[in-house]
């Protein structure tokens, strides 16, 4: 497994996903004699783990199962261990359409943070492009260092450990598109420039306020960038549910015109409706 | 050939027919920012301005004059900044609202850029949403990561969307791994495909395989005997039957259906005899087209050997049931199409049901739920709001929300028959106690 290519059996030294349930899951290494603990037992790798397809079920200690799932650049957003804040898929997807991405791209990306974009970076632009990752913080770049091995994936990506804003990152006219997501994006744009290819590059710059977005459209269009656009994208998650409503006793459409109303047909023609109930799917925003 | 976008405002997908160096155009790289004014003059608010019509002293007739002259469209700008009478009374924003409003519609700038899924996709949304099922780009965005479309990928496609998704998620395989695209009807449709301008070797692992054939397949009675009708082998026949009657056609049709024989199969040449008038000389003439048409035939009968052997692959690519994923977005219910289509994804994989509405995909949730052999599912919509960002003017532009469609991914897994896979203790929590449930048809009326 690779976080760039599909395998189909797990193998010692694989991340893998533990699927526990709903919005319930985890990263494992997998790795002979090691155990993982659950809340529904023990997973042992040697024996539940390595050399299962993955998408299995495996069945823990005290009884209870889990799946297995092969790593996924989506998958690892959702369960990395947090150095900093992240991006999410959502703005992850947009960025990638919007950057033009695919195989072969080269681009730079400053800050790495916790890598939860860099990996879905890697991944489109794999097996022929490169990413160049700049973090300024020692001690995340070397993580990041170390989880790309991990992943089977550091020949497509290099980590550099300095400040974007002083020194760049570290190559000129080579890249197809540039990623910004630090406090001060307007401070790296001379820089994201001249990383960028001459003509028909692209940058994008992620910012959390609005006062930060207009400084660095300010010095984007000094700096010649053209066709600037500023978007915002909103994730919302339907509940879906199977509920049965009660149907109101609308009475019978009488036949003959007793004044008293009680009904003469016998009782096992008619259920009784207030225990009848109709049944729909609903979706309730979460 | 090279295929081009121009954009700008005006986005229209154009193939140019020889290669375009840049030296060969005139491009104006100005951008929209106004040029600097001569006078700095401008008022602080319209409190005094009256909307009359008739603050442009220029006519129509003196515009269209001017432009007759052939005068750049900077120089008419320039005219009808110093002809309008309330120019100067406006603020510099609204100064500035007005230039870029002239030189929009006097300027026309145009650049040329290579096509992608970025601007092919906000191009059809903008202009034949109903083409794409009004699948919004940042939908679309979303398809691709969620459905971890990436180099070397095995994937199953359907879209009734013009191609334009299959030509995204080409985009993002970048010509390693393989797509089979599903198919209702005669054949696919790639219009949008072909507005990429993908190199041809892209095009070698792109499989398709007929919808009306799913069914057989996963039943195990396949047989390539029946093709659907192909509307281009019907149109080709058209051509080249001119004066020949139709009886030809069907003849022809007719042995196409035939168990395939590995090598094409020869007509009966005596068949075409029977329909012509034979003249001495009309002889030679004759003798000459039924060379053509043997050829034509000959050639038809290989087309179809052809497709045969194309089918007999996807067919043999489908029934390993392997696929790294699945991508739906289609005109047609999702349920029948994600059922059936499941089939074919190996387990822990993604796959990502697109609907215009949001309804049908309640009722494919609730169904895959009862299938099992499916986690994570997730029903979403996306929100994309877009902003003016200008020194002192910064606010949101448009907000897009309902009108882009809604998604179902999820993520297989092995399926085991006749469990459920709900979590351990999720099952109950599905439905409410179904002891009183009953249907609509059940009610006593």
């Amino acid at each position: 497994m690779s976080f760039v290519e599909y395998g189909d059996t797990i193998k010692d030294g694989d991340t893998a996903i533990v699927f526990l349930g709903h919005e319930s899951m985890f990263p494992v290494k997998v790795q002979h004699g090691s155990v993982t603990q659950t809340k529904y037992g023990v997973i042992r790798h040697s024996t539940d783990l390595i050399g299962k397809k993955y998408g299995s079920k495996v069945t823990c200690s005290k009884g209870g199962w889990v799946f297995i799932l092969h790593p996924t650049p989506e998958l690892w957003t959702m369960n990395l261990p947090h150095r900093t804040q992240i991006l999410y898929s959502t703005d992850i997807s947009i960025i990638t359409m919007m950057l033009e991405l695919k195989p072969g791209s080269i681009v730079c990306e400053s800050g790495t943070g916790s890598g939860s974009l860099s990996h879905a970076l890697i991944r489109t632009v794999a097996p022929t492009g490169h990413l160049y990752t700049v973090e300024f913080h020692q001690q995340r770049a070397e993580k990041a260092r170390e989880e790309f091995r991990e992943h089977g994936v550091e020949h497509l990506v290099t980590v550099t450990n300095q400040d974007v804003c002083k020194n760049g990152f570290g190559v000129s006219n080579i890249a197809d598109a540039v990623f910004l997501d630090i406090p001060s994006p307007w401070e790296a744009i001379g820089h994201a420039k001249s990383a960028l290819k001459a003509e028909g590059g692209r940058i994008c710059s992620f910012s959390p306020c609005i006062e930060q977005v207009q400084r660095t459209c300010l010095a984007m269009e000094e700096s010649g960038f053209t066709e600037i656009n500023t978007l915002e994208i909103l994730l919302r998650v339907y509940n879906v549910r199977t509920v049965s409503l009660q149907i109101p006793d609308l009475g019978k459409a009488a036949e003959d015109n007793s004044s008293t109303g009680f009904d003469s047909s016998s009782p096992s023609h008619q259920a009784p409706l207030d225990a009848v109930l109709l049944t729909s799917p609903v979706s309730v925003l979460l | 050939m090279k295929n081009v976008c121009l954009t700008t405002r005006n986005l229209l997908s154009v193939t140019l027919k020889s290669c375009v160096s840049p030296t060969d155009l005139e491009l104006d790289f100005t951008n929209l920012y106004p040029f600097p004014l001569e006078t700095k003059e401008a008022g602080t608010d319209n409190r005094n301005i009256v909307d009359d019509g008739k603050s442009q002293k220029l006519t129509h007739d003196d515009i269209k004059a001017l432009k007759d002259k052939g005068i750049k469209g900077q120089e008419i700008v320039q005219q009808l900044i110093e002809n309008s009478t309330t120019f100067r009374d406006k603020t510099e924003f609204a100064q500035d609202k007005y230039i870029k409003k002239k030189k929009k519609k006097y300027e026309a700038v145009i650049t040329i850029v290579k096509p992608s899924t970025r601007i092919l996709s906000t191009m059809y949304y903008a202009r034949e949403p109903g083409k794409i099922n009004h699948l919004r780009y940042d939908t679309l965005a979303q398809m691709l990561t969620l459905g971890n479309i990436h180099a070397g990928n095995k994937m199953i496609v359907m879209e009734t969307c013009a191609g334009l998704v299959l030509g995204a998620v080409m985009e993002r395989m970048g010509g390693y791994g393989s797509i089979i695209q599903m198919y209702p009807g005669g054949g696919p449709v790639r219009a949008a495909t072909s507005c990429f301008g993908f190199p041809k070797p892209f095009f070698d692992n792109l499989h398709e395989f007929p919808l009306s054939k799913v069914q057989s397949l996963l039943s195990g009675t396949f047989s390539t005997e029946t093709l659907p009708a192909d509307p281009e082998e019907n149109a080709l026949g058209e051509e080249e039957s001119n004066g020949l009657s139709e009886e030809k056609q069907t003849a022809l049709q007719e042995t196409g259906e035939e168990p395939a024989a590995e090598a094409p199969m020869e007509i009966n040449p005596t068949e075409e005899q029977d329909t012509m008038d034979i003249s001495a000389e009309d002889v030679e003439f004759k003798e000459t087209k039924e060379k053509e048409n043997k050829e034509n035939v000959r050639e038809k009968h290989i087309k179809q050997w052809e497709r045969r052997k194309k089918l007999k692959e996807a067919a043999a690519l489908l029934r390993e049931k392997n696929a790294d994923g699945l991508i739906v977005a289609s005109k047609f219910h999702p349920t029948p199409l994600l059922l059936s289509l499941l089939e074919f994804v190996a387990p822990s994989r993604p796959f990502v049901v697109y609907c215009q509405y949001k309804e049908p995909l309640l009722e494919c949730y609730t169904k895959l739920r009862e299938r099992g052999g499916v986690i994570n599912l997730k029903l979403s919509e996306t929100w994309l709001r877009n902003y003016q960002v200008l020194p002192d003017r910064s606010h949101p532009k448009l907000t897009m929300s309902g009108g882009g469609g809604y998604l179902l991914s999820g993520i297989t897994v092995v399926l085991e028959k006749g469990k459920s896979d709900s979590s351990n203790s999720e099952a109950l929590k599905m439905e409410e106690p179904s002891s009183k449930r009953c249907k609509l048809q059940d009610l006593p009326c």
